[in-house]
């Protein structure tokens, strides 16, 4: 499904230089982090509720592949797959790649971003609404992905907050927005 | 600018989660209501809401922040499972909450006499409008305040404060029902679950979305298409009372359109009506949502009293309105 670039989209160049990138390392780093992060959060999983062992697909519109995404007390997984190879997801989210990071740390309003079509949800939306839920109250910063504390994890997030700030203002500038840096909410 | 015998209008902020309550308290809310994650409140959708262990924390962070926590057990009570929502209270009471919001009768009747020291406020959910209504909850089980149904205007609400003893408190900014609430089925029609009962109107698991080939996006409820958007065009929920239908030869919104409320604009009124309270809508909506609106809102409550203009803080809240339209709603019975 084609979605046209929006101030949140990265130039198409971004996916161009990215797609050639191995996937299975990729994965197995995503992977090991997010089960360690699991392990250390269990009350994420009691939110998560139904969602647990589901498979959900995010799409970014600007990237060159999906992520499928499965959660588990013991055997939570990323695996990153061609944009059409996502039958097996329960639920899909498709937005461009800097709206999906602001859903994560709680940057943009997912309700807000749905009725501007920034963000789109096929399937069943329950699980998109719980696992939306749970990464609101996760709260989660890079640092505390990576499983950081204390100054490493300070150092980490005020680094990727600041180039998270550059890619959202030349997003903006590339989409023909200069200026226009602030998030639609 | 309000008169100096007018007091300060208290804002009443929602959160879904321990994260949004923290995000309510420090962006200046003065009351934060919340629920427990099962079918007593009326926002029971997944990944949403509180444990007893969650609340009893959330009530201490907005103490230290000076602000008061509202349960909300606003559903009603269903025959032979009370004891769950007269746990919800108990909870709620055991946490440290300030008040307990309900509607049902048994959950009101519980809370009176078994955690007398616990302040009750009438939900929405309980529909009344009527200084008699009002009058029965207040001298039955000891209600200090109501909040008022989205379907009064604010001469409504100025005669009915004349005539009531208790606290009123309305909704400014949000999702808007356009129903009498508690009273509404519409939801349950399409899909057996309802606010009233289970605690969510349109439910999301019966809630898909599709979009097709030329970006034109569906939206259905219990299998039934409520709505549809253009590629680009702002969408809304699934919703009935804010769907299309089709009538008298006729197609269109028949209740309302996909419209969120924003009174901004009548504050000054309804202080002048004597409304104690003033409610942000959104359990279900997220941190940034949560943090964008009360620091505008609080912005503009002080601006009441200190003549600051909150107008534009207030109008870069468009974004978050159901597809992208804001009304005043019932407050101005401007609607068909």
């Amino acid at each position: 499904m084609s979605k046209p670039s929006s101030a949140f989209s990265l130039p198409p160049v971004v996916s161009t230089l990215i797609a050639p990138f191995p996937k299975t390392p990729m994965e197995a780093v995503l992977s090991a982090f997010t089960k360690r992060l699991v392990a250390r959060r269990p009350e994420l999983l009691r939110r998560l509720g139904a969602v647990v062992q589901v498979p959900i697909a995010i799409v970014p519109d600007d990237m060159p592949h999906a992520f499928l995404l499965s959660l588990d007390e013991t055997k939570s997984n990323v695996s990153i797959c061609e944009k059409d190879a996502i039958a097996d997801a329960k639920a899909v989210i498709r937005a461009p790649f800097l709206v999906l990071l602001g859903l994560l740390d709680g940057t943009y309003d997912g309700d807000a971003l749905f009725f501007t079509r920034d963000l789109r949800i096929e399937g069943k939306t329950e699980y998109v609404l719980a696992l939306r839920n749970t990464l609101e109250e996760a709260e989660l910063s890079p640092g505390e992905f990576f499983g950081l504390s204390g100054r490493s994890a300070g150092w980490v997030n005020d680094v990727s907050g600041r180039l998270l700030d550059k890619a959202r203002w030349f997003a903006a500038r590339s989409a023909g927005k200069a200026g226009s840096m602030e998030p639609r909410h | 600018m309000s008169s100096s015998n007018q007091k300060r209008m208290e804002l009443v902020c929602p959160a879904g989660t321990p994260a949004a309550l923290r995000a309510a308290a420090d962006a200046g809310a003065d009351a934060i209501y919340c629920g427990f994650a099962n079918e007593t409140n009326a926002r029971n959708f997944p990944g949403l809401n509180f444990s007893s262990e969650e609340l009893a924390k959330g009530v201490s962070y907005a103490h230290a922040r000076g602000a008061k926590v509202l349960v909300a057990i606003n559903t009603f009570a269903q025959a032979g499972q009370t004891c769950v929502w007269e746990k919800a209270v108990d909870d709620a009471a055991a946490a440290g909450a300030d008040a307990v919001i309900a509607a049902d009768l048994a959950v009101l009747d519980h809370a009176a006499s078994r955690q007398p020291d616990l302040r009750l406020h009438l939900s929405v959910q309980a529909a009344a409008n009527t200084p008699e209504a009002i009058r029965f909850y207040a001298e039955t089980f000891g209600v200090k305040r109501v909040v008022l149904p989205r379907v009064v205007s604010v001469p409504e609400i100025a005669a009915l404060n004349r005539e009531i003893g208790v606290e009123t408190e309305v909704f400014v900014f949000g999702g808007l029902c356009v129903m009498t609430e508690g009273r509404c089925s519409l939801s349950s029609f399409a899909t057996g679950k309802s606010p009233n009962l289970t605690g969510v109107c349109s439910p999301p698991d019966h809630v898909d979305y599709k979009e097709d080939q030329s970006g034109r996006l569906q939206a259905r409820l219990g299998g039934f298409t409520i709505d549809s958007f253009e590629s680009g065009h702002a969408a809304g929920y699934p919703t009935l009372c804010k769907g299309q239908f089709s009538a008298l030869g006729k197609s269109g919104y028949l209740f309302e359109d996909p419209v969120s409320l924003n009174a901004f604009e009548l504050l000054e009124d309804l202080s002048k009506a004597g409304v104690t309270a003033l409610k942000i809508e959104g359990r279900q909506r997220g941190k940034a949502y949560i943090a964008g609106v009360v620091r505008a809102f609080r912005q503009a409550v002080d601006g009441l009293e200190s003549g600051i203009d909150a107008r534009s803080a207030i109008a870069a809240l468009k974004s978050f309105s159901e597809g992208g339209q804001q009304t005043a709603g019932s407050y101005k019975k401007t609607w068909r």
